[in-house]
């Protein structure tokens, strides 16, 4: 017979040889509450001002945040002004993307409370304050694989991301939907945030559901997240776009849109199991129209599509023609609620997607990507970012990434806008490199890299309209005249890296058209 | 028939890329009276300096019973158009003074008989008149139906099924055959309405007009599908191409195919017949040595 105590001195002993203290019974006490009420008890629910408090930034850190809700995003500038508030200098802001509604940050950069900005791009006035020289420090543009890939290799270090979620329980497992009755808003899937969450070192969920835990299947995890704040709003969704499927009625949209879906049919990729992604723009979302025609009347189905999902996307997976959806940013309400109901809708990390480093990366087995332009040049060199002016205008999302690695890029662009050629001699800003770039779709023609010649052939064998660039340069010429020189000036506002962690280009100060 | 504003260079600077067989500008119905001499000057511009391929330009002219008209003819001739478009043309004598216009111009130019005619018919009278009109000149090329002016003249409105329409539309068609031109037909103006649009152009492409007006680049995919030709009409247009490649190579100037003698018109027909096919995505431009 042994008992407990008569083996109390071999535990003494085992503990001692493996330098363990021997168990207290005493120091255990067992919470009897209910754990519905137990979990209000979270140490991980804060205000705002505790979690910034305790997660231990300084000045000079860097804070982190993603632009799920586009133009509807409340957090930026709410968490940027209660730091404010609280008297921090020096901050490093990096953001997945910034917008229009940004423009509140204006006052805090002059202010002394961001002095640097890495995001994937800029819009309205604050983009134009930048442009013409607001910040000492120049603002670095990563596209959003090469975002994934900093952050996880440490060339981009977050000391404490601030992260919206449509919901989160008080343990921090948090999503970009909510379950709940008491849902306030949408933006799907959070995958610009998921490299924050788990590289940066605190990790503070700002929602607008605190819902019971578990709320799962979850985005973010508990594992990564160290605060959760209640706030009564983070994101206005109905600005992530329009919830309904809206065809272009622009016949220069319809007439890109018609053209790049001939050069998909006929690349030689559009074979059963095929791949693709497209942008958001009318005659991206056109095109996918006339390619599910084009699937229907041949039979052939699609093995997924990627990227930023839109209605369109959802609507040829619901019919059978997409089997899986792979979604690092939701594009408008519907593909944000497909993706909380759908399990065949997945939801994917920033570096999942597109980082060059990440071997698993989707666009690595991307075969089609229609992606927009600014500009384009006879190199085929592509920008995405500054406008004609000069003035940023744009997102470098993930133009590099796809362009790279898919087997066929199209670029599609008009020509002309307005009076602004978009086939130039040489793009304003380098963001995606000619190389990376196959086709470019124009009203007027349709030009193929040279270093595609094949790709040429089977569109000219297809009856399609394939011209040199440089004839489509020389016409868009034709018709504006040459452009006078852009007053740019000698200070450096913007860096642009390439997806693989160098420096491409930089953008020069250009001087204030309103002054 | 493409319509395209006179007053908005945007629209006339692009018309062509979406591939209308021709492109009418407007100074008539779509400029207001305070816009007539700067749409006139944009239209003269648009003609000189765009490269519209090979499009045919049309210019729908002010009548010449406004002050507006004569200065339209001049500027347009002077830009070269290929035809000009009369509104609302009663009598073949209407036909004739354009015509004496025109050729005041042409002769200062030095070329006359370049330009060429189409008269709209948008009244009663006009219906009445159609073959008399079709045939006033050696100039008309064409003549079409104006049905919102000619619905208002007859008392009636437009209705889906255009039952109001239809004396008036076999009239033209007649009388453009009988005079050897073209037909060609009004505009459907709801954009929304693709079916009953695509149910019309079906319609009139059945009593024999050649072409459709149209106001939106949308439309023009309907009127060429319903226009493209038969495979049977693209074999015998294959076959007249070929023999006068051969006879070309040969350096013989008269071919004949089957025993029938092919001239000039019956080789642009065919020639017209394969764009068409082409145009429509029936067959592809490399199949063919065009």
């Amino acid at each position: 017979m042994s008992t407990l105590k008569e083996r109390g001195a071999l535990v003494a002993e085992a503990a001692r040889k493996m330098d363990k203290p021997v168990y207290d019974g005493d120091i255990f006490n067992k919470t009897p509450e209910a754990r519905r009420e137990l979990q209000k008890q979270s140490p991980k629910l804060a205000t705002l001002e505790e979690a910034i408090r305790k997660s231990g930034l300084k000045d000079g850190m860097t804070i982190s945040f993603h632009h799920h809700f586009r133009g509807g995003d409340k957090v930026v500038n709410m968490v940027v002004a209660k730091l404010a508030e609280m008297g921090f200098k020096n901050l490093h802001l990096a953001a997945s993307s910034l917008s229009d509604v940004h423009a509140p940050l204006i006052e805090h950069i002059e202010n002394g409370v961001i002095t640097k900005i890495s995001t994937s791009g800029l819009r309205g006035e604050l983009a134009r304050r930048i442009s013409t020289g607001l910040m000492e420090e120049p603002v670095v543009f990563r596209s959003h694989g090469g975002r994934g890939s900093a952050i996880a290799n440490g060339d981009l270090h977050i000391d404490v991301a601030f992260l919206g979620a449509s919901s989160s329980d008080p343990l921090g497992n948090a999503c970009g939907y909510s379950r709940s009755p008491n849902a306030k808003s949408i933006c799907g899937s959070l995958g610009y945030a998921l490299p924050d969450a788990q590289y940066a070192d605190k990790v503070v969920i700002i929602t607008d559901d605190l819902v019971a835990y578990p709320n799962t299947p979850n985005s973010i995890s508990e594992r990564d997240v160290d605060f959760v704040v209640e706030v009564d709003s983070v994101g206005d969704s109905s600005k992530i776009s329009s919830g309904a499927i809206r065809d272009t009625k622009n016949p220069r949209d319809i007439l890109l849109a018609q053209q790049a879906a001939k050069v998909i049919i006929n690349s030689g990729y559009f074979k059963d199991g095929f791949s693709i992604q497209t942008g958001s723009g009318g005659a991206s979302l056109a095109a996918v129209k006339y390619l599910r025609d084009s699937m229907i009347e041949k039979g052939i189905k699609a093995s997924y599509a990627l990227g930023g999902i839109t209605a369109h996307m959802v609507r040829l997976h619901e019919e059978g023609l997409i089997d899986r959806l792979i979604d690092v940013q939701s594009f408008d309400k519907v593909a944000a609620e497909s993706l909380m109901r759908d399990q065949a809708h997945k939801e994917v990390s920033a570096c999942e997607y597109a980082a060059a480093d990440e071997p698993g990366s989707a666009v690595h087995y991307l075969d089609i990507v229609i992606l927009s332009a600014l500009e384009a040049d006879v190199n085929f060199n592509v920008n995405v970012l500054v406008g004609s002016d000069g003035i940023i205008r744009g997102a470098i999302g993930g133009h590099p990434d796809t362009a790279a690695d898919s087997a066929l890029s199209i670029i599609v662009c008009p020509l002309l806008r307005g009076r602004i050629p978009c086939i130039v001699d040489e793009v304003t800003t380098l963001i995606t490199p000619g190389k990376t770039v196959d086709v470019i779709v124009t009203e007027y023609g349709i030009a193929v890299n040279p270093l595609r010649p094949e790709i040429a052939e089977t569109l000219r064998a297809a009856g399609l309209n394939v011209v040199d660039i440089n004839w489509l340069k020389d016409k868009a010429k034709s018709i504006i005249g040459d452009a006078a020189p852009l007053p740019f000036g000698d200070k450096v506002v913007g860096v642009v890296m390439n997806r693989d962690g160098s420096v491409m280009d930089v953008i020069k100060n250009i001087e204030d058209p309103e002054l | 028939m493409m319509f395209v504003p006179g007053n908005n260079p945007g629209m006339m600077a692009d018309a062509h890329i979406y591939g209308p067989d021709s492109i009418m500008l407007d100074l008539e119905d779509s400029v207001t009276m305070t816009e007539k001499d700067t749409a006139r000057l944009l239209v003269y511009n648009a003609l000189k300096s765009v490269d519209y391929g090979d499009t045919e330009m049309v210019v729908r002219i002010n009548p010449l019973n406004t002050p507006y008209g004569k200065k339209d003819i001049e500027a347009v001739v002077k830009a070269g158009v290929h035809v000009i478009r009369m509104p609302k043309t009663e009598t073949a004598e209407e036909v004739i003074e354009v015509e004496r216009e025109i050729e005041k111009v042409e002769r200062e130019l030095g070329c006359v008989g370049r330009t060429k005619i189409m008269a709209a018919i948008e009244s009663a009278l006009g219906v009445v008149n159609a073959y008399a009109i079709a045939t006033a000149s050696p100039r008309m090329m064409g003549i079409a139906l104006g049905a919102e002016d000619y619905c208002a003249n007859l008392k009636t409105q437009r209705t889906p099924g255009g039952d109001e329409l239809r004396l008036a539309r076999e009239t033209i068609v007649v009388a453009a055959r009988a005079a050897g031109i073209d037909a060609l037909d009004t505009v459907y103006s709801n954009l929304d309405d693709m079916e009953t649009f695509r149910k019309e152009v079906e319609f009139i492409h059945t009593l024999g007009f050649d072409g459709k007006s149209i106001i939106n680049p949308r439309q023009i995919e309907v009127v060429n599908e319903v226009f493209a030709p038969t495979q049977k009409a693209i074999e015998k247009a294959r076959t007249i191409i070929a023999a006068i490649r051969e006879a070309e190579r040969k350096g013989s100037g008269v071919i004949a195919v089957n025993g029938k003698m092919v001239d000039r018109p019956v080789v642009i027909r065919a020639q017209r017949t394969i764009d068409l096919a082409i145009a429509s995505g029936i067959i592809k431009k490399e199949e063919e040595n065009v």
